[in-house]
């Protein structure tokens, strides 16, 4: 029979953490801390509002850019927020969450053959993007000993004639990882040597940030790059909105111009629903993310402290809700001990290579889980490392 | 005073003094002082466990009860309102605004024994000048917590990126 796929979708490898979900999914009593998503549920106030606009029969499509009151809402937030004035006519596009903004930013930039930089370990469908969109994904490795933030000269290095913009994801997924400003402007004192170069930094994690000294700063704020950068974020992480798929991007007109005609032809407009719930939440929403974030902030705090206590070293994640602990003493690569989690402990971990080559040694455990369930995973992990002696003599 | 320590017992006074240390960022020993602290200046007033009794096989019936008094001389509505919050079926005494003066929850066995209660005790207190007894039929939501919230269970993927 003759296949109707083509070539480079065959050759894409399936996402790492699905062949992992597939095999987990099928077994029953296990706990997880594999979930990108927060266990809290979308604040009432956001909900009913989204119930109230049904009763109301708002259920038509918006404008393809999407509902002025909510780029409006966009707009303030992020003057408000982040310092970063946009135009909402113009300079706002809302998408259906931030993956979709990714989608059509690199199909708007990316010529055949163009790279573009991606500093890994990170969120799994960057790469797969970058080459649906035709274009060639390099990677930026980041290491434990830098905190997993990007250093300049590893930028530098990578750069050619052929590159055409760099993916940041700062607070990072998996790694939780953060820049600081010092850490920004040396990167930015690279990129000014390279003018051509787009700048799209994904900050969906933006509000989860756990220290007063380490507030996130977009990178779209350092001297000389507002102009140059597109800042995408949602309303996913923040607002416990996954499933309702409400992103958005900011940037130069002429960007988000050219995101906009991708958009209206392949998506038309984001859910109408979605974007009546993100209005309410942008008004009225920010005090529900500062218990959220002090509730993660416990937890993280616990994690660190209890992965610690068993011997397994963790660098402090100061943003997302991720910790990504290094595996490297029992010897396992981080698929084989995740396996070996799931099968034998009945917990599901992701292994870091599901993110990125250089996230071997590495498992990615999310703290969006209650502190009984936490406390229940750690004594798992523990069990293991310390009980299982058929490896690299344990841990400790 | 740490009001952020205060805010997390009140929602779970089960936190051991050393889950308390790792999420504050403090030593075990600082902790530990300022609840000791807390509860000595009457600060902390107790530790309770909050209970769904329609789920259990105790009779139980509570009522709100309005009451209009007539405030003493000098000594405002306090000295009215201890003669009420020392019954110790009294749960809650709240002084009020608006169309009444006092809020008296008090919890009975059966409906009777606060029929009496309201009969016997409060109504003929000299200073009382009416009463509204107005009995609870269900509980939805108490201390912040939803008493009858269906499922909670967790239907996220067990993994997502």
């Amino acid at each position: 029979m003759s296949s109707f796929v083509t070539d480079k979708v065959k050759n894409m490898p399936a996402s790492g953490i699905r062949k992992f979900f597939d095999v987990a999914a099928e077994m029953k009593d296990i706990i997880s801390l594999g979930v990108g998503e927060p266990d809290f549920f979308t604040p009432w106030n956001v909900r009913e509002e989204a119930i109230y606009s049904l009763e109301r029969r708002r259920t038509a499509y918006t404008s393809n850019a999407g509902h002025p009151a909510l780029r409006e809402a966009i707009c303030e937030y992020m003057r408000t927020r982040f310092q970063l004035k946009y135009s909402a006519k113009e300079e706002i596009i809302v998408t259906v969450g931030v993956s979709e903004a990714i989608d059509i930013a690199l199909r708007a930039v990316i010529n055949p053959g163009d790279e573009v930089l991606i500093i890994e370990p990170c969120y799994v469908s960057y790469r797969a993007c970058v080459i649906l969109a035709g274009g060639v994904p390099v990677t930026v490795p980041t290491d434990e000993e830098n905190n997993f933030r990007v250093q300049a000269e590893d930028i530098r290095s990578r750069i050619t004639p052929r590159t055409k913009a760099i993916m940041l994801c700062y607070p990072n997924n998996p790694t939780g990882a953060i820049m600081e400003r010092d850490d920004l402007e040396k990167i930015c004192t690279v990129l000014r040597d390279h003018e051509d170069i787009l700048v799209i930094s994904d900050e969906v994690y933006a509000e989860l940030t756990y220290t007063d000294e380490n507030k996130h700063i977009s990178i779209a704020t350092m001297p000389g790059m507002y102009e140059r950068t597109l800042v995408l974020n949602g309303f996913s992480k923040a607002f416990a909105m996954t499933g309702w798929r409400l992103g958005y991007a900011c940037g130069p007109a002429e960007l988000i111009a050219g995101m906009v005609k991708i958009h209206q032809y392949v998506i038309m407009c984001a859910p109408t629903t979605a974007q009546i719930a993100g209005i309410e939440a942008l008004k009225n929403g920010l005090e529900g993310v500062q218990k959220m974030r002090d509730e993660y902030n416990d937890r993280r705090r616990l994690m660190v402290e209890s992965f610690r206590e068993i011997g397994i070293s963790c660098f402090e994640p100061l943003g997302a809700f991720y910790l990504f602990p290094s595996i490297k003493k029992t010897g396992l690569t981080s698929e084989d001990f995740c396996t070996r989690m799931l099968m034998e402990k009945r917990l599901a971990v992701v292994p870091g290579t599901a993110f990125g080559e250089c996230g071997e040694g590495f498992i990615r455990c999310s703290y969006a889980y209650s502190v009984e369930e936490l406390k229940e995973a750690v004594q798992r992990i523990k069990d293991f490392v310390l009980h299982s002696t058929d490896f690299h003599g344990g841990i400790v | 005073m740490d009001i952020n320590l205060l805010n997390k017992l009140e929602r779970n006074a089960k936190l051991t003094t050393k889950e308390l240390a790792v999420f504050l960022n403090q030593s075990e020993q600082d902790v530990a002082a300022s609840v000791a602290k807390m509860e000595k200046d009457g600060i902390i007033c107790g530790y309770h466990t909050l209970i769904n009794w329609e789920k259990t096989d105790k009779e139980c019936v509570s009522a709100l009860i309005e009451v209009k008094v007539t405030p003493a001389r000098g000594q405002g509505f306090d000295k009215i309102a201890e003669r009420i919050y020392r019954f110790d079926e009294v749960q809650a005494v709240y002084l009020m605004s608006g169309g009444y003066d006092l809020t008296v929850i008090i919890e009975g066995k059966t409906m009777k024994d606060i029929a009496i209660f309201v009969t016997s005790k409060l109504a003929p207190l000299e200073s009382v000048l009416s009463t509204a007894t107005h009995f609870v039929l269900k509980k939805y939501k108490d201390h912040g917590r939803i008493l009858h919230d269906g499922s909670q269970e967790d239907e996220r993927m067990v993994v997502s990126p």
